[in-house]
């Protein structure tokens, strides 16, 4: 069982909802339904090197979740030397329910709120899965 | 007729803190209301994930980093893989000088919070246009 807190780290899109949505389901985990047990960083410390993040990845069970199949959060947690111990694509949870249509990119809407509930809920069993440890 | 470029508006992920938060949302208030048509953007990871296409971003585009805290992330990637910034936004220093502090939440902000993203959203705009006075020469 990981001493240290699951670490989930989701894509940064700004360009489209998926993105707000990944974050959305990342925060409601780490800060709501897994508190302590779960935690995040920056992606944009792993891209610009930092030696601190980068140990974090590589002593951390990871979690990747990412908003489009460019697939920035997996790639970079790869590059930066860390493990993906599970993978969530938001385009994934869309062909699911096909009739949730999410357009805000800034604050969701209800479709984007619903979706980004029910991503974080599997995240959360997720986390419980893999045994998240206290921090 | 001389066809001005489009001015990259770049923010930080920060998803560490609210101020991250505050970065993302302003970023967006100027995309889609301050400098609408006049700006675009790239999700800065992309720049390690993507192809090297995304390299190019800030030799294309002069571009406008914006950065929640004093780590400067999305500078300093920007200036790593890409090129020079032609011009940069510390939330965290702009909040330390209005007095302010940064939103308890960095999922949800509240009617206050988002006023104050959207004075940051505004020196945002102000850099893009200095941006592209100096183009203009």
């Amino acid at each position: 069982m990981p001493e240290n807190p699951i670490l989930i780290i989701p894509c940064s899109g700004i360009g489209k909802p998926f993105g707000t949505i990944s974050r959305d389901a990342t925060f409601r985990v780490v800060d709501e339904l897994r508190k302590g047990k779960a935690e995040t960083n920056c992606l944009s410390l792993l891209v610009m090197g930092d030696e601190e993040a980068t140990r974090q990845i590589r002593e951390s069970t990871c979690i990747a979740v990412d908003g489009c199949p460019l697939a920035c959060a997996r790639k970079n947690i790869e590059i930066a030397g860390g493990e993906i111990a599970a993978y969530f694509r938001v385009m994934d949870l869309l062909r699911e329910n096909r009739g949730l249509k999410p357009r805000q990119v800034t604050f969701l809407d209800e479709d984007g709120l619903k979706l980004s509930e029910m991503l974080a809920e599997k995240i959360a069993l997720k986390v419980d899965d893999l045994g998240g440890g206290q921090p | 007729m001389k066809v001005k470029p489009k001015i990259g508006v770049v923010s930080c992920s920060g998803e560490c803190c609210s101020l991250g938060t505050v970065s993302r949302v302003a970023t967006r208030m100027v995309l889609e209301d301050l400098a609408f048509g006049e700006t675009v953007t790239i999700c800065l990871p992309l720049f390690l994930a993507g192809d090297s296409g995304e390299r190019m971003f800030a030799e294309k585009f002069p571009t406008v980093s914006v950065d929640g805290c004093h780590k400067l992330c999305a500078k300093k990637a920007i200036e790593k893989y890409s090129g020079e910034t032609a011009a940069s936004v510390d939330v965290e220093e702009l909040l330390d000088s209005w007095g302010e502090k940064p939103p308890a939440s960095r999922r949800k902000l509240n009617i206050n919070d988002q006023a104050q993203s959207y004075r940051v959203a505004r020196e945002i705009a102000r850099e893009i246009e200095a941006v592209k006075e100096a183009l203009d020469g």
